[in-house]
């Protein structure tokens, strides 16, 4: 199954990514590849198999609802590029 | 030209569930704390950390789930919700897709007198996302600061079927949904603290069409004001959009308290696509039904319950006892004077009437208002006695709401007793007659004025400490022998 060129802008829109169109001709093969691959998982016979949530045979794993220490907030803050008032200040987005 | 139309309406409700700590981590979901203290790795999206979740959240949407007559899933499980906001610092939220601990459900409203089922689509836990701060004028300043407090309190969503016809339908959905939140125990619901939620889905059709028109989600109603407001602006906006020709265009809509209208938010450029995936972090839940019945054992009274006893065994009109019953602390009240005083019609008057009036115009809530139950029904006990007369009840009561003290101790200080004593009043209204011959003379030529101001010239002279029923009666006795 292959993406047009309209998808993979779609695609990269949604990921907020600028390609170039050399850019989204390679990722558009690239991401091609990989649903043909699920083409092929698609083609399998699944019809007795239980559908599946998580890969892992686990469930139900809790933590009771205790309080903990958080983290300080200027040490939060060490990795924010920009902060200011004990905030982590960004671009406007409105 | 609105009553060519009809108004569909469906309400997502956010409600902040009732937890000490956060949905995935430990951090304190305190209201109220300096920004980003309540932060961790985890809830600020730091790369490589494990969500866990709390069973806390869990245990909260299923009593949620049975109050709203939902059905509890064996199974249900985790998504990421995919979007870029500088709220959200994992560039997603962690909510439920389609496997929700919630699936259907109802619930009653009552609007005029005529009872509605408002269906239930679903329920389902999420994360909430950090507090944005625009510095400055929103239209110009560059930069925005997040404190992220708020990222990963747990929420549970709950949507309503596209059954509200009209704001006042929805403003009813949205109260009674409140208090059986409240009755049972899983959130706080304070609207001014965003605890409680709304986002409302408004479209409009011409009447007698089947399909639904194209609906705009309107957001940011923190008040029952606002979301009945903004759904009157927004089916004006749309009609009047149709009549003209226009096309209603599917958006969103932020509803502008101050100039109460309602706003467009996204461009339509924008792409919409929160690309769903099940949570590889998380692994599924398995809702045994033996856990079910246990939460199904520990629900306390919800408010429809508490309205038919108190209807069924107090013969409380419905009205007061819906009303009564629109907090666990008001039916709490209630509850505490009934055990000691049985008449509950006369316990409601006084609720529903001076409390009610007064904790309007402070502002405050039952729960941190200083009358005490027992002192409500001992005054009560002292107007039927006769010690008081209602009017002084109504002195006494103020006292009571804004001093916390006794009534005995009120009317001791204020000298509000009521004279019952008919050795004190009966020279009292000798005293009066005699004075007053002409006002004799009018009485018994039959002008009703003439008592009245025999009335209120005791009243005069005993401070209004009379007792009004005796004093009638004993005037009347005096008069008609003459």
């Amino acid at each position: 199954m292959a993406l047009n060129m309209k998808e993979v802008e779609h695609v990269a829109l949604l990921a907020r990514l600028s390609l170039s169109d050399d850019e989204k001709k390679i990722f558009g093969e690239q991401l091609s590849s990989i649903l043909n691959y699920a083409d092929t998982l698609n083609a399998l016979a699944t019809d007795d198999v239980e559908p599946l949530t998580h890969v892992l045979p686990a469930f139900n794993v809790f933590r009771v609802d205790s309080i903990r220490p958080s983290m300080q907030q200027k040490e939060m803050l060490t990795n924010a590029p920009l902060a200011e008032e004990g905030q982590y200040k960004v671009p406007k987005i409105m | 030209m609105s009553e060519n139309y009809e108004t569909v309406i469906g309400l997502e409700v956010h409600a902040e569930l009732k937890t000490q700590t956060k949905i995935f981590c430990s951090c304190s979901t305190a209201f109220g704390a300096e920004p980003n203290t309540q932060t961790c790795p985890v809830c600020a999206g730091f790369p490589g950390v494990l969500p866990v979740l709390n069973e806390k959240v869990v245990e909260l949407a299923i009593k949620t789930g049975l109050a709203l007559h939902s059905q509890i899933p064996e199974i249900c499980k985790f998504d990421r919700k995919n979007y870029f906001y500088p709220d959200s610092p994992k560039a997603y939220q962690i909510s439920q897709f389609d496997m929700p601990v919630c699936i259907g459900g109802y619930l009653d409203i009552d609007v005029n007198g005529e009872k509605k089922r408002i269906g239930i689509t679903r329920a389902h836990m999420e994360e909430d996302a950090g507090k944005l701060v625009h510095q400055g004028d929103i239209t110009t300043t560059p930069f925005s600061l997040v404190d992220l407090n708020r990222c990963g309190v747990p929420l549970l969503e709950i949507v309503s079927e596209p059954d509200l016809r009209s704001s006042q339908e929805a403003r009813a959905y949205m109260e009674k949904l409140r208090s059986i939140l409240l009755f049972a125990g899983v959130s706080d619901c304070k609207m001014e603290e965003g605890s409680l939620r709304c986002d409302a889905n408004v479209s409009v059709r011409p009447t007698g069409q089947k399909e639904f028109g194209t609906r705009a989600e309107i957001k940011n109603l923190n008040s029952f004001r606002a979301l009945e407001r903004a759904i009157e602006y927004e089916v004006k906006r749309q009609i009047e959009a149709l009549e003209d020709g226009e096309e209603i265009v599917q958006e969103t809509r932020t509803w502008d308290e101050e100039k109460q209208l309602t706003r467009s938010m996204r461009s339509k450029e924008e792409a919409h696509d929160y690309r769903y995936f099940p949570e590889p972090d998380l692994p599924p839940l398995h809702i045994s039904r033996d856990r079910v019945g246990e939460i199904r054992d520990e629900m306390p009274e919800m408010p429809e319950q508490a309205q038919e006893r108190l209807v069924k065994d107090y013969g409380l009109p419905e009205y007061d006892a819906a009303i009564l019953t629109l907090t666990p602390e008001s039916l709490c009240f209630l509850d505490q004077c009934l055990s000691h005083y049985p008449d509950a019609k006369m316990i409601s008057n006084w609720m529903m009437g001076e409390l009610s009036r007064l904790l309007n115009q402070n502002n405050q809530e039952i729960s941190d208002c200083k009358l005490k139950p027992a002192d409500l029904v001992h005054m009560l006990k002292l107007i039927d006695d006769g010690t008081i007369s209602g009017k002084m009840g109504k002195t006494v009561f103020e006292e009571m709401f804004s001093s916390g003290k006794s009534p005995v101790l009120i009317i001791k200080e204020k000298g509000l007793v009521q004279i019952s004593d008919e050795g004190t009043l009966l020279p009292v209204i000798e005293d009066i007659i005699k004075a007053n011959p002409k006002v004799v003379e009018d009485y018994k030529n039959g002008k009703d004025k003439a008592f009245g101001f025999f009335i209120g010239q005791i009243m005069k002279s005993t401070r209004g400490q009379a007792n009004p029923a005796l004093v009638n009666k004993l005037l009347k006795e005096r008069l008609d022998c003459l």
